[in-house]
C-alpha cells in the first residue's frame, strides 16, 4: 500500500466516523441521560435526509435544504419524545425496544407515503469533483466538506457539553439521573432538549451523507447498528466515547475492507481468500466490539 | 348411496376427460412478485408490463380470457413459496410467473413445476436451472443469469481494454455475474473485489481502484447498491480515466432517475433497449408510457414479452391447455414479435437471443435514457454456457 492510498483510506476512515459520530453522540445522550433504548433514532436519520431533499427541490438550494432540514427535523424529534417516548420512561427496555421498532416501521410508511421510497439529492455542481490534495492525491470535494462540517460539530458539542451550564445539566444528568432532578435541574425540559439535538445532528448525517448514498426509506436501520456498535465501545452516555469509539469503527471497517482481502491473498490459496477475506473484513467491527466488550464491559469511556 | 357415488365419481372422471380436449373458456394466471419495500419497483414493472399486454389483447391471451391472480412476494422466500403454493393448490392457476429474484424463485417453483403447471419467468433464470437442473415446465423469457456479463467481457475484449477491474457483492449471483464477465474477457483482471451485500459506501474500495489504474470497471452491483457506487464512482473523479460499464439493468432508467445528470455516457449491456428498431418495441414504449407515465425498464420488456409469449402458445394450441405435451411444444417453438427482435428458445428453455452495448444519453424531453450505443449486437443469437448439462433435447 502505497503512502497516496494510506492517506485516502485514512480520509475516509476519517469521514466515516465523522458521520456515525453525529448519530452516535444523539443516540448514546438518550440512553445515558434517559435510559431509553431509542431503536427509532435511525428514522430521524431518515426524516432529516428526505426533508433535506425536499426543501433542495423547493428552494433549488442544497444548502437551503439542508439547514432548514436541520431545525425542522429537530422540532419533530421534539414532538416525538413530548408526545410517545416519555410515556416509555419508566417501562423497561424491552417495551422501549418494542414501541420505538413499531415507531421505525410507521415512520418508514408515513415517509414513504409522503414522499415515495426515494428522493434525488445531489450535492452542489462545484462539489461534484475531485480535488488534488498532494500531487497524486485526488479526494472527491464533497467528502472533503464533510470531514470539516463533521469536525467542527464535534469541537462544538464538546465546547457545549463541557463548557455551558446546560451541558453540565447533562453530564449531570448522564451520570446521576436522581442526584440532579433533587439538584433542581428540570429532567423533563432537559430530555426534551437533548433528544431535538440528537434530532439535529441526525439530520445533519443524514442530510449530509444523502447525495453520497440514497435516500431511500429504510436507510436508518443499516446505520443504527453501527451508532449502537459505536456507544457500545466508547461508553453509553459519553460523548468523548462515542466520537473516540466512531473514529475506531470508521477506521477499523475502512481499512479491515481493504487491507483484509489482501492480507488473505498472501496467506491463504486464492479460492479460500476470495471468500473469505470480504467476509472478515465485514464483521471486523463486531469483532472490536466483542473484544471491548471483553476487556471493559462498561465500554471505553463509561460514565458510570 | 354407492351407486350414487360410483355415478358420481363416472361423470367427475367424464367431466375431467372431456376438460381434457377441450379448449377453456378462461386462462388463470398466477403472478408472484416482489411489490412492496425497497425493491418492490422491479416487481411493479413487470406486473404492469404483463398487465399492459394483457389489455392491449383485450383482456385476453391466444383469444382466451384471463383472470389474473397477483401476490407479493414482500422480498422472503417464505413468502413467496407460500403463494406459489396457495395459487396452484387453491386458485388451480394455469401458468405461473412473476419473481423478480432468483432465490424467492426457486424457492416457489417445486410448487408449481411439480404440480404440472407452467412457470415462465419474467426476470430470474438461475445457471442450475439452464444446466443439470432443466425442467420441462419452466422457461426464462429473460436471459440467462450470466448473459449480460458475459456480453460486458465481449464488449470489453473487442473493445481492447487491456486490464479490467470487477466488483460485485459477496453472494452467489455476485461470483456467477464476475465469472461471467471473464469467460469472455481476454485481457488481464487486475483485481477482483467481494464487497458486502447491501454496501452503501464504496469510499474505500474506489481508493483501491484508483491505485490501480485499471482500464475498464466493472461492477455487478443491483439495486440501491450500483446507485451509491455510480454516484461515488463520478464523485471521486475515476470516469475521467477508466471506462464504467455495468450489466443493463444497473443503468436503467429507474437508477438514472436517482442517480442523476452523472450517469450521462455511462455504457451497459442489455438484450433490449428504449429505441431498439422494431414495430412490437415501438407499439410496447409508446403504450407503456400512456399508460403508466414513466419509460419501461428491462424488467418493463420481459414482463411483457412474457405475456405476449403465453399468448402466443395459447393461441397455437387453440386453448387447449390442459394438454401439457402440446403447450410444451406450443412454447419450445414460440413465434411471436418479442420487443427484443429475433428471439427463439434454446433446448433447456432459456433464450438465444442478441446482446447489445447500450449507452446514457438525454432525449428530447431532457430525461435520461438508456439508447443503443450500436445497432450492431455484441453478441448475436447467444445461449448460455450449460445448455450442454441440461438433459431434455
Amino acid at each position: 500500500m502505497t503512502w497516496i492510498l494510506f492517506l485516502e483510506q485514512a480520509l475516509n476512515g476519517l469521514q466515516f466516523g465523522l458521520m456515525l459520530f453525529l448519530l452516535a453522540s444523539g443516540l448514546t445522550l438518550v440512553f445515558g441521560i434517559m435510559d431509553m433504548i431509542n431503536l427509532a433514532h435511525g428514522a430521524l436519520y431518515m426524516v432529516g435526509a428526505f426533508l433535506a431533499a425536499w426543501l433542495a427541490q423547493l428552494t433549488q438550494s442544497f444548502v437551503l435544504g439542508v439547514l432548514l432540514a436541520i431545525p425542522l427535523t429537530a422540532v419533530f424529534g421534539m414532538v416525538m419524545e413530548s408526545t410517545l417516548l416519555r410515556t416509555l420512561y419508566a417501562r423497561d427496555h424491552m417495551s422501549q425496544v418494542l414501541a420505538t421498532f413499531a415507531l421505525i416501521l410507521i415512520i418508514n410508511e408515513a415517509v414513504r407515503m409522503i414522499w415515495g421510497t426515494d428522493m434525488p439529492l445531489a450535492a452542489p455542481a462545484a462539489l461534484s469533483g475531485p480535488v488534488e490534495l498532494l500531487p497524486g492525491l485526488f479526494y472527491p470535494s464533497y467528502r472533503l466538506v464533510i470531514i470539516g462540517v463533521g469536525l467542527v460539530l464535534a469541537g462544538l458539542l464538546y465546547l457545549a457539553v463541557t463548557r455551558t451550564r446546560v451541558g453540565a445539566w447533562v453530564r449531570a444528568g448522564a451520570s446521576n439521573r436522581e442526584m440532579a432532578m433533587a439538584m433542581g435541574i428540570n429532567i423533563q425540559w432537559l430530555f426534551t432538549l437533548v433528544f431535538g439535538l440528537g434530532a439535529a445532528l441526525c439530520a445533519v448525517a443524514g442530510a449530509l451523507l444523502g447525495p453520497l448514498l440514497a435516500v431511500q426509506v429504510g436507510m436508518g436501520e443499516s446505520v443504527l447498528i453501527l451508532a449502537f456498535v459505536v456507544i457500545v465501545i466508547g461508553g453509553i452516555g459519553s460523548i468523548w466515547g462515542a466520537f473516540v469509539g466512531s473514529l475506531l469503527v470508521g477506521f477499523v471497517d475502512t481499512f479491515g475492507r481493504t487491507l483484509m482481502p489482501a492480507l488473505f491473498r498472501e496467506i491463504f490459496p486464492p479460492q479460500v481468500a476470495s471468500a473469505a477475506g470480504p467476509a472478515v473484513a465485514s464483521i471486523l467491527v463486531y469483532l472490536l466490539m466483542a473484544v471491548v466488550l471483553f476487556l471493559r464491559p462498561q465500554g471505553l469511556f463509561a460514565r458510570r | 348411496m354407492k351407486s350414487f357415488r360410483l355415478a358420481f365419481l363416472l361423470a367427475a372422471t367424464l367431466t375431467a376427460a372431456s376438460a381434457f380436449a377441450q379448449p377453456v373458456s378462461k386462462v388463470k394466471i398466477g403472478l408472484v412478485s416482489t411489490l412492496s419495500g425497497p425493491n418492490g419497483a422491479i416487481g411493479e414493472e413487470i406486473r404492469d408490463a404483463f398487465n399492459l399486454a394483457v389489455q392491449l389483447n383485450g383482456g385476453s391471451l391466444g383469444g382466451v380470457p384471463v383472470e389474473m391472480v397477483i401476490g407479493d412476494d414482500q422480498f422472503n422466500p417464505q413468502v413467496g413459496k407460500q403463494l406459489f403454493e396457495r395459487m396452484v393448490k387453491r386458485d388451480k392457476v394455469d401458468f405461473m410467473t412473476g419473481v423478480v429474484f432468483s432465490n424467492i424463485m426457486l424457492a416457489g417453483l417445486p410448487e408449481a413445476v411439480n404440480e404440472k403447471v407452467f412457470y415462465i419467468s419474467p426476470n430470474a433464470a438461475p445457471s442450475p436451472l439452464a444446466g443439470k437442473d432443466c425442467n420441462p415446465f419452466f422457461f426464462a423469457a429473460s436471459w440467462p443469469n450470466d448473459a449480460y456479463h458475459e456480453a460486458a467481457g465481449q464488449h470489453a475484449t473487442t473493445r481492447g481494454f487491456k486490464s479490467a477491474y470487477l466488483m460485485a457483492p459477496n453472494y452467489q449471483a455476485g461470483k456467477d455475474s464476475l465469472a461471467g464477465f471473464k469467460r469472455f474477457y481476454k485481457g488481464k483482471v487486475v483485481d477482483e473485489v467481494y464487497t458486502k451485500l447491501g454496501q452503501l459506501d464504496y469510499s474505500a474500495e474506489l481508493a483501491q481502484v484508483r491505485a490501480a489504474k485499471p482500464e475498464v470497471m466493472y461492477a455487478f452491483l443491483p439495486g440501491g447498491m450500483g446507485v451509491n457506487f455510480i454516484k461515488q464512482f463520478v464523485a471521486a473523479g475515476l470516469n475521467k480515466d477508466i471506462r464504467l460499464v455495468l450489466p443493463g439493468f444497473g443503468a436503467d432508467q429507474d437508477v438514472s432517475r436517482g442517480v442523476g445528470d452523472v450517469m450521462l455516457g455511462i455504457q451497459d449491456t442489455a438484450h433490449w433497449a428504449l429505441d431498439l428498431n422494431n414495430p412490437a418495441n415501438k407499439k410496447f414504449v409508446t403504450e407503456f408510457e400512456k399508460a403508466y407515465k414513466r419509460l419501461p425498464t428491462v424488467y418493463a420488456a420481459q414482463g411483457y414479452d412474457t405475456a405476449l409469449i403465453l399468448d402466443s402458445a395459447i393461441r397455437s394450441v387453440k386453448g387447449n391447455i390442459n394438454d401439457k405435451d402440446a403447450m410444451r411444444k406450443a412454447f419450445r417453438e414460440v413465434k411471436f414479435d418479442s420487443v427484443r427482435g429475433a428471439f427463439k428458445f434454446n433446448t433447456n428453455h432459456y433464450p438465444v437471443q442478441n446482446y447489445y452495448l447500450r449507452e446514457v444519453k438525454k432525449d428530447s424531453q431532457g430525461r435520461l435514457v438508456n439508447l443503443l450505443a450500436s445497432t450492431q449486437p455484441v453478441m448475436a443469437n447467444h445461449g448460455d454456457a450449460y445448455v450442454q448439462e441440461c438433459s431434455m433435447r
